[in-house]
């Protein structure tokens, strides 16, 4: 189908296209919340069942790091809020920029991101292989990136949760499949985000996107919010629930 | 019976100088072509290659089972052949057949649009189905699959030999493909009709797709989560489904459920769509019902989703669940009754003819109504208890997808094939191949009603010799439905290159994508259609040439002359 | 045994004269509405067969009273078919009180069933005519189901959980069992027979066995060799509560719920301790879990069992005492 500039052969008119792409995107985020509604369906059961062990593995997360990166998400919904807005009143020059800041904060996520999961890997947090939720409680010279306090806290929570569970190990190998697989689908769709917006600011930086058409600015927009309205679920899910005091 | 071709009395016909087939040539302009029409096509080879390979691993269940003790294959072989069947026919020719080719092809013609709303994402859906399909075939043929196509954990997860994780890994991608096509068609109907093409004057096959796109939106992620969490279980050792690690097999069948009941549904609504189509068509009157049937369509999108657990009655879950379940199961019964209904009622008063679309088209009636109504008898707790998971269920199910969907796919694809090919398939032998299906059909599944009621569990490969005789039945049978498909398959590809020129309309029929010419020009019509005039009303239509009474006022279809 | 071209099953069961009734109702009920849109299509066909070739059919669109009917006409009788079916089913997962009960036990690709006394089956089960049954399943490791057609009866076998089934078989004979969830290469070989004795025969049958594989006498060296008896002492005077009398009682827990010592309580309190603690004592009973086989907790359980007869103390029992509101 051939296109006759911004309109494409399909479509009979520009609104045409542009309702056509919007919906499109909506109906696709359904999808997606369908996806990502499945497996925290599988977290909330696991947590009710066991919430001892969710319990004591929400508090092996940092919250310090898990807030940074709400804050940034946050700020990068700002960010493409402010780039479609761009596009959509013609200020040019303020489109790249404003895609620049959103992924710059994405990539700063990522970064956040590694060092929790390096964290994890060192501490023998990872599902699968050598997982061992008392690993930083019996080696505290191994996981000195956690204050003395902090473990005091966490080995009279374990034991606690222990008495309770005597399964703790597996069930909070539970938690950390849950953790894994429900940050690593979102920060996968992050690289893809990111990736999309690469693609958009080669697109504003040559110019294409004018207040008559921004489609695809507009679209990557809905899809970045819906990215970070997944975090908004999964940072209290994962990390506030059962956060000792 | 003079059949619809000679209706009117004209010079001979000849193909339209372009269109679609040849708009363009070379192997290059099919694999990354983005219209619609070629694209369903592409559909319609890959989907029959997966038909012939669940097709065989049906031949060599049904000859198998010929012997209570099992003569022919091994035990883990047999659970092998049952497994694929059931995921190559579900997966790859079921759910995509109607809505990836015939949708594909129909739905911009019938709703006045030059191609589907995002014809590249329509192209990435075929490039998902393949390679979701590559990997399933790469498991069948290292190793296989024993699991069941329900993949029951912890059986798939931990316990079995078989080649799960590329299955899985090719259900889970194909599924993507299902989504897109979903997401393509919503769109397509909200946003790419032509002008006069109101909601309520949209053929009932969109109505039909509409809401199988609502079901496969809604529900194939929840497949893919589930299927992706059982292969991190298989490869990574993880425990959400494994009782050893605190996980709950149960947990898994009420995430597969929530989707695999829905899907089949996917797999029926289409069909139905398709018959909505004909019975009109070949009755020459306005579908009896019209709103109530759309309504329908979608009442069974909705309340499809909330039945899942009926497939879960014997697991020892809450009884109240159960009672809650069966409840809603009846609910669900009903709008495809209503449908029954209004087609049996559109008939009455009726011009009808017999043509082989039509005779599917009776098949489907009565096939489909065995198989809804049994139904009934595993939605019931009370009969449930003693046929769950027996061949009562393997019937009741065939009835519908190979006796309802089936026959809808295959009424479809004659009714539409002058339109897709521009021409006619031998009408004669085409008529005996639906008799010989429809008898062959019958006489392989109906004993396997009986069979389960007697007690004879599924997914056997010995059973106890008192059931050899209805097995050796339903063999008979299935060697007769095989000559059913195969002869279509034959005359349908015969006739696309040889057989006689159909003319843009020649049953005629009243939908949009029979002004346009057959085959259609590669942007469908010459001109945007403006739409005036009501679904399946044939006495508005003086186009169609037919003995209209006098004193209709008539309305004229824009076709070129703006 | 059957006739060459049988449809029903043999009724050997309490539900079989259920749900056969209840089957043929639906089988009715459907074969009515099958014929009777079969008739109206053949009809119409016939009556409105195309008569020329340029005919078109009649305006007719629609019919609203027709389409309310045919809704709540088929809604009605839908329901009466739930309704009915729903009472069946109930009947059937709410076991009467005094059963037999039987411990059966699922494994690729065997069944092992074990009377109360102990005796020990495989891919068999002997049981008394006219006596209510009651099926306590577990697995070992996938899913299986125990389906007996004779009796319409089926329950999955899930491992991580008991599951139960009940049914009162009412006619002497040997009938088939399968295994009716498909649980891997030799899913259709896992099945045997069920022989229903009379009553004398069937307590010659039982005793016709050394009792040394008596499951309770084989629990109650456990519980001394475990170490259970040095808290749970049977006068009440013990760290732990007495189990005299306990089995099927109701019991009051330290956060004022009442729960009642089945055998998934029994299995839990010894695999998960701190689960459930009884009113009135300190959670200190140590976990056996990785200590104690499947085998030997049902061993245990059957044990404490025989402690139903046993003189409950009037102190340090944990039996919910009858009125309610006490401690």
């Amino acid at each position: 189908m051939h296109r006759t500039g911004a309109l494409y052969g399909q479509f009979n008119t520009l609104e045409q296209q542009k309702d056509t792409a919007s919906l499109g995107m909506w109906i696709f985020l359904v999808t997606e919340v369908m996806f990502f509604g499945g497996i925290m369906l599988a977290y909330a059961i696991n947590r009710h069942t066991y919430f001892h062990a969710f319990a004591v593995g929400s508090n092996t997360l940092s919250i310090q790091l898990g807030t940074i990166n709400t804050g940034v998400l946050l700020a990068s919904s700002f960010t493409m809020a402010m780039a479609v807005w761009s596009a959509q009143t013609g200020k040019q020059k303020l489109i790249p920029m404003f895609l620049t800041l959103t992924i710059l904060l994405g990539f700063i996520f990522f970064g956040v991101k590694y060092v929790e999961y390096a964290q994890k890997f060192h501490h023998h947090l990872v599902p699968g292989r050598n997982f061992d939720i008392t690993y930083c409680v019996n080696n505290p010279e191994k996981c000195e990136d956690i204050d003395a306090k902090d473990l005091n806290i966490e080995r009279n929570e374990i034991e606690e949760a222990m008495q309770a569970d005597p399964d703790l190990n597996a069930h909070a190998q539970l938690y950390y499949s849950a953790y894994f697989g429900m940050t690593g689908l979102h920060a996968l769709h992050m690289v893809i985000g990111a990736g999309l917006l690469i693609w958009l600011l080669r697109g504003s930086l040559a110019g294409r996107f004018t207040p008559e058409w921004n489609t695809p600015v507009d679209i990557v927009g809905l899809y970045w919010h819906f990215v970070d309205i997944v975090w908004i679920y999964l940072f209290p899910l994962l990390y506030l629930i059962d956060r000792h005091k | 019976m003079r059949t619809a071709s000679t209706a009117n009395a004209r010079p001979a016909l000849k193909m339209p100088e372009k269109h679609y087939l040849n708009s363009t040539y070379g192997i290059r302009s099919w694999l990354l072509t983005t219209d619609h029409k070629r694209i369903a096509l592409l559909y319609l080879v890959s989907v029959t290659f997966f038909f012939f390979i669940g097709g065989f691993f049906a031949m060599m269940i049904r000859l198998h089972l010929l012997t209570p003790s099992g003569y022919l294959l091994s035990a883990d072989t047999y659970n092998r052949m049952f497994t694929m069947h059931g995921v190559a026919m579900i997966f790859f020719f079921l759910i995509p057949s109607i809505p990836a080719i015939l949708g594909n092809f129909l739905i911009p013609l019938m709703v006045g649009a030059k191609d589907l709303a995002f014809p590249k994402i329509n192209l990435l859906s075929w490039y998902i189905y393949i390679v979701g399909g590559c990997f399933t075939l790469y498991s069948m043929v290292t190793g296989g699959l024993d699991t069941g196509w329900t993949f029951y954990t912890p059986l798939s997860t931990v316990y079995s030999n078989s080649a799960v994780a590329p299955a899985v890994v090719g259900v889970f991608i194909t599924g993507f493909s299902s989504i897109l096509t979903g997401l393509n068609f919503l769109v397509t109907v909200h946003t790419m009709r032509a002008p006069g093409m109101t909601w309520f004057r949209l053929p009932l096959f969109v109505w039909a797709h509409y809401a199988t796109s609502v079901v496969m939106i809604l529900g194939t992620p929840v497949i893919a989560i589930t299927l992706g969490l059982a292969a991190m279980e298989r490869v990574f050792g993880l425990g959400f489904f494994n009782p050893a690690m605190g996980g709950d097999p149960i947990l898994f069948q009420h995430l597969f459920w929530f989707y695999s009941h829905p899907a089949v549904y996917i797999m029926i609504l289409p069909a139905m769509g398709v018959i909505s189509e004909l019975i009109p068509t070949f009755a020459r009157k306005k579908l009896f019902g019209y709103h109530f049937v759309a309504a329908a369509s979608l009442a069974i999108a909705v309340i499809g989703f909330l039945v899942w657990t009926h497939h879960m009655f014997l697991t020892g879950q809450s009884t109240y669940a159960a009672i809650a379940f069966s409840f809603l199961t009846f609910l669900v019964a009903i709008p495809s009754a209503v449908k029954t209904f209004n087609w049996t009622a559109t008939l009455f008063g009726g011009s009808i003819s017999f043509d082989t679309p039509m005779l599917y088209a009776f098949g489907f009636l009565g096939l489909f109504l065995i198989g809804g109504l049994t139904g009934l008898f595993l939605g019931c707790l009370g009969v449930d208890m003693h046929v769950h998971d027996t061949y009562f269920v393997v019937a009741h199910f065939h009835y519908i997808m190979v006796g309802g969907a089936v026959m809808g796919y295959l009424g479809g694809l004659h009714f539409w094939w002058p339109k897709i090919t521009g021409r006619m398939y031998p009408e004669w032998l085409a008529r005996i191949a639906a008799l010989i299906l429809f008898v062959g059909f019958n006489l392989t599944f109906f004993p396997q009603f009986v069979l389960g009621y007697l007690g004879m569990p599924r997914r056997y490969h010995v059973y106890p010799p008192e059931f050899q005789v209805y097995n050796v039945m339903s063999t008979a049978g299935a060697s007769i439905l095989a000559v059913g498909y195969l002869l279509p398959m034959i005359y349908l590809t015969w006739a696309a290159f040889f057989g006689k020129v159909a003319g843009d309309n020649p049953w005629p029929a009243t939908g949009l994508e029979w002004t346009t010419a057959s085959p259609p020009p590669t942007e469908n019509f010459e001109v945007t259609p403006v739409v005036t005039w009501e679904a399946y009303d044939f006495h508005n239509r003086p186009d169609l040439g037919l003995d209209v009474p006098v004193g209709h006022p008539g309305v004229v279809p824009a076709h070129g002359d703006d | 045994m059957q006739s060459p071209l049988p449809f029903f099953p043999e009724q050997a069961s309490n539900f079989a004269s259920r749900v056969d009734p209840l089957f043929i109702f639906v089988l009715l009920t459907c074969l009515f509405f099958a014929v009777l849109v079969t008739l109206l299509v053949i009809y119409a066909a016939f009556r409105y067969r195309r008569t020329s070739p340029g005919e078109v059919g009649s305006t007719v669109e629609g019919n609203t009273l027709l389409e309310i009917g045919w809704t709540t006409i088929p809604l009605m009788i839908a329901l009466v078919m739930f309704a009915w079916g729903a009472v069946v089913y109930t009947n059937y997962r709410i076991a009467p009180k005094d059963t037999l009960d039987i411990y059966v036990v699922g494994k690729q690709w065997m069944w092992k069933l074990q009377q109360p006394n102990g005796k020990r089956e495989i891919n068999e089960l002997h049981i008394p005519v006219n006596r209510d049954i009651k099926l306590i399943m577990g697995s070992e490791d996938v899913i299986h189901d125990f389906y007996v057609p004779a009796f319409r009866v089926k329950m999955d076998v899930v491992p991580g959980r008991y599951n139960t089934m009940w049914f009162r078989p009412t006619k002497i004979g040997k009938y088939h069992f399968f295994c009716s969830q498909y649980c891997g290469t030799n899913h259709a070989v896992m099945g045997g027979w069920v022989t229903v004795m009379d009553p004398a025969d069937y307590a010659a049958w039982l005793s016709d066995e050394a009792a040394d594989s008596n499951p309770a006498a084989a629990g109650e060296k456990l519980f001394t060799q475990l170490a259970c008896v040095t808290c749970h002492l049977g006068n009440g005077t013990g760290r732990a509560p007495s189990l005299n009398g306990v089995y099927g009682a109701k019991v009051l827990l330290a956060d004022g719920s009442i729960v009642v010592a089945d055998d998934a309580y029994i299995r839990e309190s010894i695999l998960q301790p701190k689960a459930k603690i009884v009113a009135g004592y300190q959670p200190v009973m140590p976990t056996f879990q990785g200590l104690v086989t499947e085998e030997q907790i049902l061993n245990l359980t059957a044990y404490i069992k025989t402690l139903q007869s046993q003189p409950v103390p009037a102190k340090g029992a944990g039996i919910a005492p009858a009125a309610a509101g006490k401690k």
